[in-house]
Order: C-alpha cells, then sequence, then structure tokens
C-alpha cells in the first residue's frame, strides 16, 4: 500500500500522482510507439482501429461519462469528421488543414446539437441525439456532390510536409500522436474549472446551479468538446476505412460506441482505453473463433451482434462500473490484501429518481 | 384531391401501427419512468411468433392472432422479472444500455432463428375497396378499425378494470400505491406483458403490408419519434403522434422526395426544439 506525502497542495493537481504513475504510463507509450518495430502489419492495422475507437470514445466520454449527457447520435459526428477530411484531401490540402477542418467542421455540428439538446435531459437527450444522427446520414447520401452519396468515397492518404502516409504504421503513428495529444487534454479539461463544473452538472444539475455553474453553458461546451474530438476520430476512420459509404455511419456504429465506454467503464478516462481495447480485441477474437468453431455455430447469421448485446446486458446487470470498476476492486483488494471489505464498493441503495412533476 | 386523400387514407393506417407502439413506449415509461428502446423488436418478434403459430404450425388466423398476444405477454413479463428490475433506481442512462442491449439480442437471435430472407403471413383480410375513386387496401381499413377498437378497449381498461386501476395509481407513486396495498412488482410486470402483447398486435397488423423480417425491429425508432412528438407520457399524444409520423411519411415521399427518410426526425427536432417536452406534456419543466 502506497502512502502518499503531500508537500504541496499543487501535488493535487499533478497529472501523474507518483513515480509509479509516471513510470508505468511512461513505460505504456514507449511500447505503444515502438509496436510496429516488432509487430506485423495486420496486428498494426488492427491496433490503429483500437486507436481510433479510443479517440471516438473519448470524446463520447467527455459527454456521457462526465457530463452525464447521454448521445445516441456520435456517428453522426464520426460522419461529418470522416467526409470533412476526405473532401478538403481531396481538393489538394495537406492534413493540416483536413483535420483541423473535420474537428471546427464537427464541433459546429455539435453546437447545434446542443443549443437545444441543452434544454433536454435524459431520453429526450438521447432520442435527440439520435434523430440527429439518421439526419445526417441520410443527408451524408443525398449530398452526392460532396459525399458520393450511396456509391461511396474514396479516401486520400494523410498529407504531411508534402508526403502522402501510405504505409499501415505510418498511419498508425499519426493516429497515436493524436491521441495521446486528446487525451492529455481531456485530462487537463477535467482538472479545470471546467471540468469540475462537468462533473457537478452530471452529478446534480440543482446542486451545481446552486453554486454558481451554468449548466447549459456547461453542457453546450462539453458537447462541443465532444463532437471536435470524435470529429478527429471520423477523421482517422476515414484513412482506415479508406473508402467511406453513409451506411457505416448507422445507429449502429453510435450505439457500438455507447457500449464501449460503459463496458470500459463510465466517468473514467481509463475507461475509455479498457473498452476499445475489449471491443477491439471481440472482434478480432469473435472473427478467428468463427473459424475454429463448427460450421453449425459460426455459420448463424448474427452470431457477433448476440455475443455483443449479451455482453453489455450482462455488464450493465452484474458489474454497472464497468472494466474499470472492476479494475480498482481488484487493486484495492490487492493493496489492503488482509482486510479488503467487499462492502466498501457496495451501491448506494438507489430509489426510483422520478423526472416527472419536478 | 384523390390522390391527397390515399395518401392520407395511407398515412392513418401506417400511423396506427406506429400508434400503438408508441402506447407500448407510454405505458413502460408511466409504469417504470424506463424507455424501452427493445420495443420495435419486441414487435418483429411478436410478427415472427405469429407466422411461426399461423404459416409453420397451421393454426387457423383467428386462434393464431390471441395466442400469439399471450406468447408475447408471457414474454415481456420475463423480460421484467428476468432482466429489466435488476436496473431499477439505476441511472436512466444504464436502463437505455440495457434495453438497446435487449434490442440487439433480439434482432440477433431472430436472425439466427428465422433467417434473414423475408417472409409473409397470409391474411384473411385480402383485397381493395373504393369510394369515389379513392382505392385502399382492406388490410389498412382493418388497421384502422383495430387500432380504433383497441383504443377504446384500452382507455374503458384503465378508466373502470381493478387492474387498469391499480396501473396508473402505480405510475403515478410508487411508494403510495405500495402502501394502499397494490403489489408494485406485479404490476410492472403486468405493464410490461401488456406493452409486448400491444406490439405484438402492431406486428401482426403490419405483416400484411409489408414483409417480416429482423430489421423490422428498427421501425420502433419511428415510434419512438411518435411517442416524443406526443409527449412521453401521454397515451393519447402517443396514438396522436403515431398518427403525425404516419401522416408526415407518405406525403414527404410524394412531394419532398429528399427528405423522405429524415422528415420524420426534423419535424420531431422541431417540436423538441419549440416544445421540449413534447405536445402534449406531462412532463414540466423544473423551475428554480
Amino acid at each position: 500500500m502506497r502512502i502518499l506525502f503531500k508537500t504541496n497542495y499543487k501535488q493535487d493537481l499533478n497529472l501523474a500522482k507518483h513515480g509509479g504513475h509516471r513510470f508505468w504510463y511512461g513505460l505504456l507509450i514507449f511500447v505503444l510507439f515502438a509496436a510496429p518495430l516488432i509487430l506485423d502489419g495486420y496486428y498494426i492495422g488492427e491496433a490503429t482501429r483500437v486507436l481510433i475507437y479510443a479517440m471516438a470514445g473519448l470524446g463520447l466520454m467527455v459527454l456521457t461519462g462526465f457530463t452525464g449527457q447521454a448521445s445516441l447520435g456520435h456517428a453522426a459526428f464520426l460522419a461529418i469528421g470522416a467526409y470533412t477530411n476526405a473532401w478538403f484531401l481531396a481538393q489538394g490540402f495537406s492534413s493540416f488543414v483536413a483535420l483541423p477542418m473535420a474537428a471546427l467542421l464537427s464541433m459546429i455540428g455539435g453546437l447545434l446539437v446542443a443549443i437545444p439538446a441543452s434544454r433536454m435531459s435524459g431520453i429526450y437527450l438521447a432520442i435527440a441525439t439520435l434523430a440527429f444522427a439518421i439526419i445526417v446520414e441520410d443527408f451524408a447520401g443525398h449530398l452526392t456532390s460532396i459525399t458520393g452519396g450511396n456509391r461511396g468515397m474514396m479516401v486520400d492518404a494523410p498529407m504531411l510536409f508534402g508526403y502522402q502516409i501510405w504505409q499501415t504504421w505510418g498511419l498508425y503513428l499519426f493516429v497515436l500522436s493524436v491521441l495521446v495529444a486528446a487525451t492529455l487534454a481531456v485530462l487537463n479539461i477535467l482538472r479545470s474549472p471546467l471540468g469540475r463544473a462537468m462533473i457537478a452538472v452530471r452529478d446534480s444539475e440543482v446542486s451545481s446551479q446552486a453554486l454558481g455553474v451554468n449548466p447549459m453553458k456547461i453542457k453546450v461546451f462539453a458537447f462541443t468538446v465532444s463532437a471536435a474530438i470524435t470529429g478527429l476520430a471520423g477523421a482517422f476512420l476515414a484513412h482506415y476505412m479508406l473508402f467511406l459509404t453513409p451506411q457505416i455511419f448507422g445507429i449502429l456504429l453510435s450505439i457500438q460506441l455507447l457500449l464501449m465506454i460503459v463496458l470500459g467503464g463510465l466517468g473514467t478516462v481509463h475507461g475509455v482505453f479498457f473498452g476499445a481495447v475489449l471491443i477491439g480485441v471481440l472482434e478480432t477474437g469473435i472473427s478467428i473463433a468463427k473459424d475454429t468453431l463448427p460450421s453449425s455455430i459460426s455459420g448463424l447469421p448474427g452470431i457477433e451482434p448476440f455475443i455483443f448485446g449479451a455482453i453489455l446486458i450482462s455488464v450493465i446487470a452484474f458489474e454497472p462500473t464497468g472494466i474499470y470498476g472492476r479494475w480498482v476492486k481488484i487493486r484495492s483488494y490487492m493493496e489492503f490484501f488482509p482486510i479488503y471489505k467487499r462492502k466498501s464498493f457496495k451501491r448506494q441503495r438507489a430509489y426510483l429518481k422520478t423526472e416527472r412533476l419536478r | 384531391m384523390n390522390e391527397f386523400m390515399q395518401l392520407l387514407i395511407i398515412g392513418i393506417s401506417q400511423g396506427c401501427i406506429y400508434g400503438l407502439m408508441a402506447l407500448g413506449f407510454v405505458m413502460i415509461y408511466k409504469a417504470t419512468e424506463m424507455v424501452n428502446f427493445a420495443q420495435g423488436d419486441m414487435m418483429m418478434l411478436g410478427s415472427f411468433v405469429a407466422w411461426t403459430l399461423i404459416m409453420d404450425l397451421g393454426m387457423p388466423f383467428w386462434l393464431g392472432v390471441p395466442a400469439t398476444l399471450i406468447i408475447m405477454a408471457l414474454f415481456g413479463a420475463l423480460v421484467d422479472i428476468l432482466i429489466v428490475r435488476r436496473v431499477i433506481g439505476q441511472p436512466q442512462f444504464a436502463v437505455v444500455i440495457l434495453t438497446l442491449g435487449l434490442g440487439i439480442i433480439f434482432r440477433a437471435a431472430a436472425g439466427m432463428i428465422w433467417g434473414q430472407v423475408p417472409l409473409t403471413i397470409d391474411s384473411p383480410i385480402s383485397g381493395f375497396s373504393s369510394f369515389h375513386g379513392i382505392v385502399i387496401g382492406n388490410e389498412r381499413l382493418a388497421i384502422i378499425a383495430v387500432t380504433a377498437l383497441l383504443i377504446v378497449i384500452l382507455w374503458a381498461y384503465f378508466r373502470y378494470s381493478k387492474w387498469g386501476i391499480a396501473m396508473k395509481a402505480a405510475s403515478q407513486n410508487q411508494l403510495a400505491a405500495y402502501y394502499s396495498g397494490i403489489p408494485v412488482r406485479v404490476i410492472i410486470s403486468a405493464v410490461w406483458a401488456v406493452a409486448a402483447a400491444i406490439s405484438a398486435l402492431a406486428g401482426i397488423l403490419l405483416a400484411p403490408i409489408t414483409l417480416i423480417e429482423p430489421m423490422n425491429g428498427l421501425l420502433g425508432i419511428k415510434a419512438f419519434a411518435a411517442a416524443v412528438i406526443g409527449g412521453f407520457g401521454s397515451m393519447p399524444g402517443a396514438i396522436l403522434g403515431g398518427l403525425i409520423v404516419g401522416i408526415i411519411e407518405p406525403f414527404a415521399a410524394a412531394y419532398v422526395p429528399a427528405v423522405k427518410g429524415s422528415m420524420v426526425y426534423i419535424v420531431m427536432l422541431i417540436v423538441l426544439a419549440l416544445r421540449p417536452q413534447g405536445l402534449f406534456a406531462q412532463i414540466h419543466r423544473k423551475k428554480l
């Protein structure tokens, strides 16, 4: 068990709380950046997909995990980011223009949703974002001049300093660096007054208002940040997919993103990465398992969504805090070894919170 | 003029289906404050069960329909008892994700059991009626008639029957209902059963005019839009919202084909922006 000796108030604000954090996270980043030296192309491609999922999940986590606004329409921001990026690259701009534009346009999309959405809560918000996603998908199919409509659109490789990045490992390193930057940005937002206000709004809108936070502004802010990060993820998704059709950005993608952050653990940045890795491993694992299983099982249509759904339900029913919550329990079991009490993580008894007549 | 009337009647009959599904949403929401995103998939399962009973096992249509309703009612109650009950009291978000997951499972299971090839049910009602040059399929008229009948039955049920009144009481205040001796848990399962049966009926009504396939479950999203337009928590609102959604669709397809897929959602967003609580609000904004 580690005891932190604090000599300065600023220590509470440090991103890495102690040497252990510094060492392990440093090692993790080093290993991730060194991975292309060891792994072959297929696994680097899979890892790129996991990183892109993680970036999109990070965006959704800002909104859903930290501000408490459920969104069923984040595929829309992915779509906006992907198409903007692809369009700007097709016009001959470099990635230094295309990526910020992807983030910016998604941000504008986020603002458009946020202004009416900040007046809604709960299911109304979920359904409004869902409607937004359906509308965006529909428009992507109709704006043939920009998106190529339902016939689809080829995506050029990222352009950096006049070089096109065609290699798998090049894309991997590019995504990884942007993801590290985005994660640091989110962590910094979270320890700033704005981030604390977001968490306050999530926990209780009334009390946050009483403490001088304007929930509307905070929600709009969370929406724009979330949309911008998801838009970036969309831009990279375009590079990963190489070919864009509106169908990619259907409801199922939004649900998958939501599934990811819930599985990982809502309200934690770790959860995003756990969730992304789990989803990535599951997808690869299921497709590998399909080859080994007898065809009577693997040949069934829809076995993948079935497994996804089953995992989703069991997590919500048995471990609502997700993988990260489970990890925290295991860690504290080891830290406090002989005196660990199950009850310290017991959920508070919750009564039905009514949304009516309040 | 004839074209207008024709589109209107097609819209109303489609709207009745949406309205019935929206009614299922609203009933469950009123009773438990949970939003059942799997409602559309329950409708889809209902039509598959009806297909199995009527076409596969050869039951007569008029026996197959009530049997389907009973099976689906039991199924709805089981879903509540085995799964949904666990998340009562958790944030609404958990419920949304849980029911989304249920929907995915139902859709995948239907695909595994019945396959992806669309199926049809031979309905005993067929042919066309025409008045003054308007030609309408008899199935569509049957949908409107059955929906109207069901609304009257439900109204009487909630107005006069003991169980209906208990359901209303439980939805107004669970604690007070419990203190007055109403078995709230049983009532909530019963609400799930009734909602599942209603959506199964919607599925059976829909079967003759479209094909039965697992992706029909996604129609639930349109029904959801209907419930939101009507104001979640209002049963007449749900039916009216369903009719609005149903009528918008054929008109948008006929006059502005570019937005036919998203018109419903655009209207819904406009309604939400102007009246965030729907047209028939039961939920009031918190005032501080």
